[in-house]
């Protein structure tokens, strides 16, 4: 049994927080997050979660503060966006080294100055190094589906790695759409309790995140590292379980219309579903042209890539970010670097645009295929293509 | 952690948690202290202020009541010898 409902984001993501029975929420309101928050501070208020919710200064405090709560084994989540994203930013790493599943909302916003509210993915990306799995939903319903399966993949024993789930902002978070909720008691079986295996107690102190002279600091470095990665298989298993009992199954990449495709577009987020309708044109004209989105960005799904990419000749990015006097886009960058060995037969062509919530239409999108087309035959002289900004 | 613990990175405990207490003790960090205070038994009315505020605890009181610096964590920093109200700890340089 399930109910359909509409819902903006914000509510999405505020009550799969409350099917997963969270026990502690620390936040700082910023725009377009502020509503998740919002309406968790009433579930509290109103008896409708039983929580604490710890209205913090700062996203620097709102992460610590879940930091301790996840040390103690609570079920802890936050959510953030933009500047106050970069502000957590040491606390990363804090969460991420000692192990602390928490889990965490981000409403993609663009880096000011200039000062934009609207959506790109500037704060996510700076994340990409710290230890956290980082993925991206497409609609509401994913949004939803991905913090609740998310809470399972965190504590997982095998795993223990702060999540965050991106959905863009304005575009997903005050956008309304239908989602499905599902049974209460269904979720219970779903998610079983937090049961950290380190939690810190009076009868059982413990020191987290401890000095370690050079001599031990890069083995605990390469552990983490090998967690993070190993714990791609762990997602695909939980995202299967929870297709098992849902209904609706995800994959690090989703392939749409990829079938002897020539040429393949890779988006992320909700501009994925505008790219699908101009995938949707430029078949019905007979082009041989599909889509692959990139869902899961930390673990990078390498081989997932390489599987979806085999029988492509073109590879066009779409990055909603930039890295300064880098090689284009950090998205783009990355495949190539991915691709590197094995497919030097597959041109890639890098794009950036949609930058704080920049419009991409189905033209557009059209255009950048065509143009990303034409440059993997002539090539460029530039590092990454532009799509949508005036020159 | 001990000095002898060198795992490597698949022994490498869940997030170098160190999981009982007092693990500081198997630590010799008053390794580079470059001065040691010495007390002077003749001037030192044993007040404990040389106790109070060593910011490290390395002071050690002893049952003459006489406080000693623990040199296996002493750093060194002199503090003692400042709040010394008899001057009876002077700050003598390590010979390396």
């Amino acid at each position: 049994m399930s109910n359909m409902v509409a819902l903006q984001g914000h509510f999405a993501v505020s009550e799969a927080a409350r099917m997963a029975d969270v026990d502690v929420v620390a936040a700082y309101p910023i725009t377009p997050q502020t509503q998740i928050i919002e309406r968790i501070a009433e579930m509290v208020s109103s008896g409708g979660l039983n929580a604490v919710y710890i209205p913090v200064e700062s996203e620097h405090s709102a992460l610590s503060a879940c930091s301790g709560a996840a040390s103690v084994g609570a079920r802890t989540f936050t959510a953030t966006c933009g500047q106050g994203f970069l502000l957590m930013h040491e606390v990363f790493y804090w969460v991420a080294s000692v192990r602390q599943p928490v889990v965490m909302a981000v409403t993609n916003r663009a880096i000011g100055p200039p000062n934009g509210i609207w959506c790109d993915y500037s704060d996510a990306m700076t994340a990409r190094d710290t230890g956290w799995i980082q993925m991206f939903a497409l609609n509401n319903q994913e949004a939803f589906d991905l913090i609740l399966s998310g809470f399972r993949i965190a504590e997982h024993q095998e795993v223990l790695l702060p999540l965050m789930v991106n959905l863009d902002g304005f575009t997903l978070s005050h956008v309304i759409e239908p989602v499905v909720l599902p049974e209460q008691e269904d979720v219970d079986r779903f998610l079983p309790k937090n049961c950290h295996p380190a939690v810190l107690h009076p009868d059982s102190p413990m020191t987290y995140g401890t000095v370690l002279m050079p001599d031990l600091y890069a083995e605990n470095k390469k552990a983490l590292d090998v967690v993070v990665r190993d714990s791609k298989t762990i997602i695909c298993k939980v995202w299967e379980q929870y297709g098992d009992r849902f209904g609706r199954y995800y994959k690090p990449i989703e392939c749409y219309r990829t079938e002897g495709a020539d040429i393949l577009v890779m988006s992320m987020g909700s501009l994925s579903e505008t790219a699908k309708v101009a995938i949707d044109r430029k078949r019905e004209k007979g082009q041989s042209v599909g889509l692959i989105v990139l869902r899961l960005w930390r673990p990078f799904p390498f081989e997932e890539l390489l599987s979806a990419t085999k029988e492509a000749k073109v590879l066009i990015v779409l990055d909603r970010c930039i890295s300064h006097g880098g090689p284009g886009g950090p998205v783009c960058a990355e495949v190539k670097s991915a691709l590197f060995d094995t497919r030097h037969d597959l041109k890639v062509v890098g794009f950036v645009g949609a930058l704080s919530g920049r419009n991409l239409s189905v033209d557009q999108f059209e255009d950048m295929i065509d143009k990303g087309e034409t440059i993997a035959t002539n090539g460029s002289e530039e590092a990454y293509q532009t799509v949508g900004i005036r020159e | 952690m001990p000095e002898d613990y060198k795992p490597t990175w698949q022994e490498m405990k869940m997030s170098c948690i160190i999981t009982h207490p007092g693990a500081d003790s198997d630590a010799k960090t008053g390794e580079w202290r470059y001065q040691r205070p010495i007390l002077d038994k003749t001037l030192c009315n044993k007040c404990g202020l040389c106790w109070l505020y060593c910011p490290d605890s390395s002071m050690i009181p002893f049952e003459n009541g006489f406080f000693e610096p623990d040199l296996m964590y002493c750093k060194g920093c002199g503090i003692c010898a400042k709040e010394c109200p008899k001057q009876a700890i002077t700050m003598e340089e390590e010979k390396f």
